[in-house]
């Protein structure tokens, strides 16, 4: 059975050419980049290409890149390097109600330190009101953290807008662009942010690597202390083939998102005209235009997402649900119910999302066999009566 | 062929893929309705009893594989059993049947108790009033 995989919001599998170029910086190239000899300097020049390489990406500086071990190490950092640094400026901090666990379990851990942190709430397609944000900034607020696109829905948030305001108020602000760099044009000024966080296994680059883009001068405190690598702000021998790796990543998100976009939203756009027009009782979640280009996120009305999740495994296609049973909260994702999405039809969520193997074929795969799926599983739903 | 990484072993694959009593019943004797759509969880289970055995179960199920696994599992077990047996069920003897469940899916075979339970407790039910 062909492997069908649409859960590339999840992670991608890292291009061959990129792991090739990784390769060497285990064995060959395999010196630390704080040596002095040439091994070691080798190894930096390799660090400090791919740091050049992000910062072009995404219209910054090379000094402004630091690597971290991904995008959840990069949210922390900004946040809490943010609010320690600032505390005797004020204390509070604007986030939203949709941000990934990465910011908003931090927010959390941060309101327990004494910070007072506002989650703003998003309209029923799950875009922040760039208003609510002016209205919800104080002479105390130090940050507004709010993401550039959401992984579950693919709204697309108005973050040029909002840093605009941020800018004006003299407040930080860092957007999570974990599932926009590499897909769609990313430009630090054009947002008018002041940290950003970059994830590499979300774009074809291997896992555990990522990087925080840190606007010069930016006041935060050091992430973790040691050796006093990464301009001190994290300490640490450098992951040299996973920082190369992410550079090389980088080197082909550049030459070939534009195009990638374009072929992923018409494919986007055929599975979702596809699903409704053949299962009743589905609607889209997210926005139906400002939404990111390989997102495609339903409600299945009267089923349960596991239950489509293991049935779509079963013809060997990978997707993603918004259903939580057995997890560690019984409440479905926060994101839907952000939306408003009542949480028992939250429940009946599916996440595709597509990536750069995913052709027509795929797409219609899904399209023959969902509908069966669905009816097989809407007959033992007791929220459907059989009429007699 | 079992897949090792499988969330689920094969005998609750198997179960969740072609469950048994699938459907609603015409004039039970019983009905039980259990969980809550909010937590992602409702099943609905029907018996049909005659000279206080249960000759007949049906379910129909919202739900994760497991909580269908285990309504189908469930709904096997009551077949043949007199009513008193069958209220002993328990949900660790419907795990058991299925060879087991993984950690965070047993709160769902407690579902499956419940809701055998409160379909012979809804049988009872009619037969005080009959008397």
């Amino acid at each position: 059975m062909r492997r069908v995989y649409l859960d590339h919001a999840a992670t991608t599998p890292t291009r061959p050419d990129v792991v090739k170029a990784m390769l060497p910086y285990f064995t060959d190239a395999f010196g630390n980049p704080s040596s002095i000899y040439s091994y070691g300097q080798e190894a930096r020049g390799a660090v400090e290409e791919a740091r050049a390489k992000v910062a072009e990406l995404i219209g910054a500086r090379s000094e402004e890149i630091i690597f971290t071990s991904g995008g959840t190490e990069a949210d922390n950092y900004a946040l809490k390097g943010v609010a320690y640094a600032n505390e005797r400026k004020g204390n509070h901090i604007i986030t939203t109600s949709i941000e990934h666990n990465a910011v908003l379990e931090v927010c959390r851990f941060l309101g327990s330190r004494g910070f007072k942190i506002t989650y703003l709430p998003v309209d029923e397609y799950g875009l922040v009101d760039p208003d609510d944000v002016k209205r919800a900034i104080t002479g105390k607020t130090i940050l507004v953290s709010i993401m550039h696109a959401n992984n579950e829905v693919g709204t697309i948030e108005p973050v040029e807008e909002i840093g605009k305001i941020a800018r004006e108020a003299g407040v930080y602000f860092h957007t999570d662009a974990v599932q926009t760099v590499g897909h769609i044009p990313v430009n630090v000024d054009a947002l008018k942010v002041d940290l950003l966080a970059v994830s590499a296994h979300k774009f074809y680059g291997p896992k555990g690597v990522g990087a925080l883009y840190v606007r010069e001068g930016t006041n935060l405190v050091p992430f973790i202390h040691g050796g006093g690598q990464e301009k001190k702000h994290r300490a640490g021998t450098e992951n040299v083939p996973a920082i190369v790796g992410l550079g090389k990543a980088v080197e082909f998100a550049g030459r070939e998102m534009d195009k990638e976009a374009e072929r992923q939203a018409y494919l986007r756009d055929k599975l979702i005209k596809g699903l409704v027009e053949k299962i009743d009782h589905i609607r889209l979640n997210g926005h139906p235009t400002k939404r990111l280009p390989n997102n495609v996120n339903v409600i299945v009305d009267f089923v349960e997402g596991e239950s489509l999740l293991l049935s779509l495994d079963s013809e060997g296609i990978c997707a993603s649900t918004g259903s939580a049973c057995g997890m560690a909260s019984p409440e479905p994702s926060h994101v839907l119910l952000a939306l408003g999405v009542p949480p028992e039809q939250a429940h009946g969520s599916l996440r595709f999302t597509l990536g750069r193997e995913n052709t027509e074929t795929d797409v219609e795969r899904v399209l023959e066999v969902l509908p069966g799926i669905v009816a097989r599983l809407r007959a033992m739903s007791p929220f459907l009566k059989t009429q007699k | 062929m079992t897949d090792p990484w499988s969330l689920y072993n094969e005998k609750v694959m198997e179960h969740f893929k072609n469950p048994r009593n699938v459907g609603e019943m015409e004039d039970p004797d019983g009905v039980g309705r259990v969980g809550d759509p909010i937590c992602g969880d409702v099943m609905e289970l029907y018996i049909k009893v005659k000279d206080g055995v249960i000759v007949d179960a049906k379910f129909k199920t919202f739900g994760c594989a497991a909580a269908i696994a285990t309504s189908s599992m469930v709904t096997e077990m009551v077949k043949g059993k007199r009513v008193e047996e069958a209220l002993k069920i328990s949900n660790k003897a419907v795990v058991e049947a299925l060879d087991g469940l993984p950690p965070t899916k047993v709160h769902c075979s407690v579902l499956a108790e419940d809701a055998l339970k409160s379909a012979i407790e809804n049988y009872l039910g009619h037969q005080k009033l009959k008397k």
